[in-house]
């Protein structure tokens, strides 16, 4: 039988993009160990709203860690303090009666936020939109062994995939870059033969969208990596920064 | 394909031109510190050196006018990209910390810019010092007239407000280099786990060997008085 835990929460609130925002705090009495952090936000919300208050804007969709969509600062880290977990699958017995938590919108020019702890993160949709892509002919399907793969890459490739985009790697870099997006997305592509073709126009064109979105310079800080919810390494960095050079002399 | 201008401004050019600006710098400092350390050698050693450097005419102009690019170029790179931080983050987090495991934020990683400011205003200190500086000539066993640069560097390190400025600011080299080694070659898209954790141990390494190398110089030559007694100071 688990008690019920007293958490002392301090909060972003902001009530649309061009007005200022500010904290507000308040203290759950009724946390329980097995809720995940946005059932404790669902009771927050429960709260103010009974209360007559407005409720805190979250970002959320799968609450099973794959659609990217929830990517909270609590207490300084994005998704918080566990690794390859993202905060909808963060529960509350990683905390103890008490504590205080400070939840953010993760911050950067290019996540202008909509209200709250929601931030618009189309511009990793328009890095995408200019190279995050094989052109296919139309028609019927290729034969599958028409096209080998090397294991590894695609072993590679699928670590790659994993991204779901959440942006904390945005939110956790001291500069705000999206580098590590941008070098999973182009990685996961040109591992494979149909991504080839389009590999150093893919390079160019979603590297030079990452400076037009206002995203920071990487420093190599590695923070990316640490707060990736699905682990994805610097590597994907490395590989972006290849493809750039190699599209120099293409 | 990308202009070579649009390419070098782009950010993944940025920072690879980083990353090769300081392999460049790094270089230097190695080949610094080992003409450097003829000070403790025959006493004619380190004036031999410095006039050799002299004699090359238009070709150190060369050489000078390459590392100053470099120096340059470096700064220009670091201060910008920190700059721009500013633009991508108006606004800052009230809490940060840092995750830990693969993260390399640490005080060397985030005190780059600071160190590398801190370098630079002691380099014009100590060209304007040791370049520029007022010295004897002095004449060599072979007959020619060199500047004695070896009793300035012995006059400026006896003094407490050098001896202890350059170690200072020498020792900072440890938080620079300890990142910007491991920095530079991540950045020349070195990518495998296995090499990175090599290249930052060999960044630790250089960083203390290069660090101690050049504050044992001021440090010496201070507890010593610059002594011809001295085990490693010979003036005969």
């Amino acid at each position: 039988m688990s008690k019920d835990m007293t958490i002392h929460l301090k909060y972003w609130k902001q009530a649309g993009p061009d007005v200022p925002g500010h904290f507000e705090e308040y203290t759950l009495d009724t946390v329980n160990e097995h809720m995940s952090f946005l059932e404790m936000l669902d009771v927050l919300n429960e709260e103010l709203q009974l209360k007559g208050k407005e409720p805190v804007e979250f970002d959320y969709d799968c609450r099973e860690g794959i659609c990217g969509s929830c990517n909270l600062v609590i207490n300084g880290q994005a998704h918080g303090p566990k690794a390859e977990v993202a905060c909808c699958q963060l529960h509350m017995r990683n905390y103890k009666d008490g504590d205080k938590i400070t939840i953010e919108p993760p911050r950067a020019a290019a996540f202008p936020i909509i209200k709250d702890l929601v931030v618009d993160r189309s511009a990793f949709d328009r890095i995408i939109e200019v190279g995050g892509y094989v052109s296919v002919k139309t028609g019927s399907a290729q034969e599958a062994n028409a096209l080998p793969v090397e294991k590894e890459k695609s072993d590679e490739a699928f670590e790659y995939a994993a991204c779901i985009g959440c942006g904390a790697c945005v939110a956790a870099c001291p500069n705000a870059s999206a580098s590590l997006f941008t070098g999973a997305k182009l990685a996961h592509l040109n591992k494979f033969p149909q991504g080839e073709v389009e590999r150093s126009n893919r390079a160019v064109a979603m590297v030079d969208q990452m400076k037009e979105e206002g995203f920071g310079d990487c420093s190599n800080f590695a923070e990316c990596e640490a707060v990736c919810p699905k682990g994805i390494s610097i590597s994907a960095i490395a590989e972006m920064r290849r493809d750039y050079m190699k599209a120099l002399v293409s | 394909m990308p202009s070579f201008i649009k390419a070098i401004n782009s950010q993944v050019g940025r920072k690879i031109m980083t990353g090769i600006t300081g392999i460049g710098l790094m270089l230097f400092l190695i080949g610094h510190i080992v003409g450097n350390l003829t000070i403790f050698g025959a006493p004619e050693a380190f004036n031999i050196y410095t006039k050799t450097l002299e004699d090359l005419g238009p070709l150190l102009y060369v050489i000078e006018a390459g590392l100053a690019f470099f120096f340059l170029y470096h700064t220009i790179l670091g201060v910008s990209i920190w700059w721009n931080r500013r633009k991508a983050r108006p606004e800052g987090y009230k809490k940060y910390q840092t995750k830990g495991g693969p993260s390399h934020q640490s005080l060397a990683s985030k005190s780059m810019v600071y160190t590398g400011i801190i370098i630079l205003v002691f380099l014009v200190i100590h060209i304007w010092t040791f370049k520029f500086g007022d010295t004897e000539m002095v004449k060599l066993a072979s007959g020619e007239m060199a500047r004695d640069l070896r009793a300035l560097v012995i006059e400026k390190f006896t003094d407490p407000l050098y001896a202890f400025g350059y170690t200072f600011v020498l020792s900072l080299l440890i938080l620079h280099l300890s990142h910007g080694f491991w920095s530079a070659f991540t950045s020349l898209s070195m990518k495998s786990k296995e090499a990175s954790k090599k290249v930052q141990m060999g960044a630790y390494g250089f960083a203390i060997v290069i660090m101690l190398a050049f504050i044992f110089i001021p440090l010496y030559i201070y507890f010593t008085g610059g002594s011809c007694d001295a085990a490693l100071i010979s003036c005969n």
